[in-house]
């Protein structure tokens, strides 16, 4: 059976994020930051995947928070709160990439999906990375350069879904473009990082993994 | 219904999103338990789903939040009362007091309190809403605060309401009340 990926939310937190918006409205102003804590390394995530510099990424953050305490009597409780300031998040991200790139022609490959369909190169049998190999900082970053090589149009997609864990929908919205385009640039970033990660390609590091011995974690 | 490895790997993340028709989920079942190739496919695609998906990825600058913090601070407007508004919270302070008092000396005399050690609440906005469980003797701001008791079966009422019960504000999350 597969598993569905889906969005979780909590209703404690959810009851407890209205309780603290209402207060932040009627003026208890300093509250809002404890609002936001929560969902803050995310906000940092989106930002770097676009902006991918840790200055620039910060400040859009911070640039970015500001705006949602500004507007956030515009928030609708309908939509998620962390959706909400995730997109306005990568609204700010997205700016400032443009404007910094003002002058410069935009590739096509920025824009266009690729035609064709992605088709696998490592057959081989995977070696699972488990989950508790990410206490290491040389797999983490490994991770993230990985991450890093992919186009663009593909990191975005790929962060919001499944590092923001947004939706489908909630992806298509906050980057502007349709669903079919989510799925189909979603299915080329997961392939291709699996790629990446495949020990006999770019992922050989991973067969050099240490486990304890007498302990298979795959 | 038969597929091939193409359409499996074209299905893949669909598949992993458990966002495909049921006979194109059983046709893939049948075809990857039998296809070594797609099998390694699937496995790597879910370990990359999940190990992305792990909040440990997420690595932010030495500082980042402090900055953050500070930066939100800076930007706050600070809250100003006119004159005319402070006259208005005087007027309405009194006059809710005074309701409160008339309202519990008309119905049932004083209310009796929960805790014998706590004190009842007066600063807390009639109209705030609080949190109270069955089990407890105080109410409270937050849901996570750690002293709320039976955080399952909580309910939300207004402060008024929670104090009319005997609850008590809390002095961990509603200190500011106090």
């Amino acid at each position: 059976m597969p598993e569905a990926v889906t969005s979780l939310e909590d209703p404690a937190q959810k009851f407890n994020e209205e309780m603290l918006i209402r207060r932040i409205r009627d003026g208890e102003h300093e509250l809002f930051y404890e609002l936001i804590r929560p969902y803050e390394r995310r906000l940092y995530a989106a930002a770097f995947s676009i902006l991918r510099n840790e200055a620039d990424a910060e400040d859009a953050v911070q640039e970015a928070v500001l705006k949602a305490f500004r507007h956030l009597r515009q928030f609708r409780a309908e939509s998620r709160f962390s959706t909400w300031l995730i997109q306005i998040t990568v609204n700010e991200a997205r700016m400032r990439r443009r404007r910094d790139r003002s002058g410069m022609m935009e590739s096509i490959d920025d824009t266009r999906d690729d035609e064709g369909n992605y088709t696998p190169r490592d057959f081989a049998d995977w070696r699972e990375i488990p989950s508790e190999s990410l206490e290491r900082k040389e797999i983490r970053e490994k991770l993230a350069q990985a991450l890093d090589s992919l186009g663009q149009k593909y990191r975005e997609v790929f962060v919001l879904r499944d590092v923001q864990h947004l939706s489908i929908d909630e992806t298509a919205k906050s980057l502007g473009i349709s669903t079919a385009s989510v799925k189909t640039r979603l299915l080329r970033a997961r392939l291709m990082l699996r790629d990446l990660l495949a020990p006999g390609l770019g992922g050989s590091w991973t067969s050099k993994l240490s486990f304890e011995k007498g302990a298979k974690p795959w | 219904m038969v597929v091939s490895c193409e359409q499996v790997w074209l299905e893949i993340s669909n598949y992993v999103e458990g966002d495909v028709d049921p006979q194109l989920r059983q046709a893939m079942e049948v075809h990857i338990r039998d296809c070594k190739h797609c099998t390694a496919i699937l496995e790597g695609t879910r370990n990359v789903v999940q190990l992305y998906g792990d909040e440990r990825m997420i690595d932010v600058p030495v500082g980042y939040s402090q900055r953050l913090q500070r930066r939100l601070e800076e930007s706050m407007p600070r809250p100003r009362r006119t004159f005319l508004g402070w006259m208005v919270a005087a007027a309405a302070a009194v006059l809710v007091a005074g309701t409160y008092e008339v309202a519990r000396s008309a119905v049932s005399g004083p209310t009796e309190l929960r805790s014998q050690h706590a004190q009842p609440g007066k600063g807390v906005p009639p109209d705030l809403l609080v949190i109270v469980s069955p089990g407890g003797k105080l109410f409270h701001s937050k849901v996570g605060c750690p002293l709320l008791h039976d955080k399952g079966n909580i309910r939300t009422v207004a402060a008024r309401d929670a104090e009319n019960e005997g609850y008590t504000p809390c002095d961990r999350c509603m200190g500011q009340y106090l």
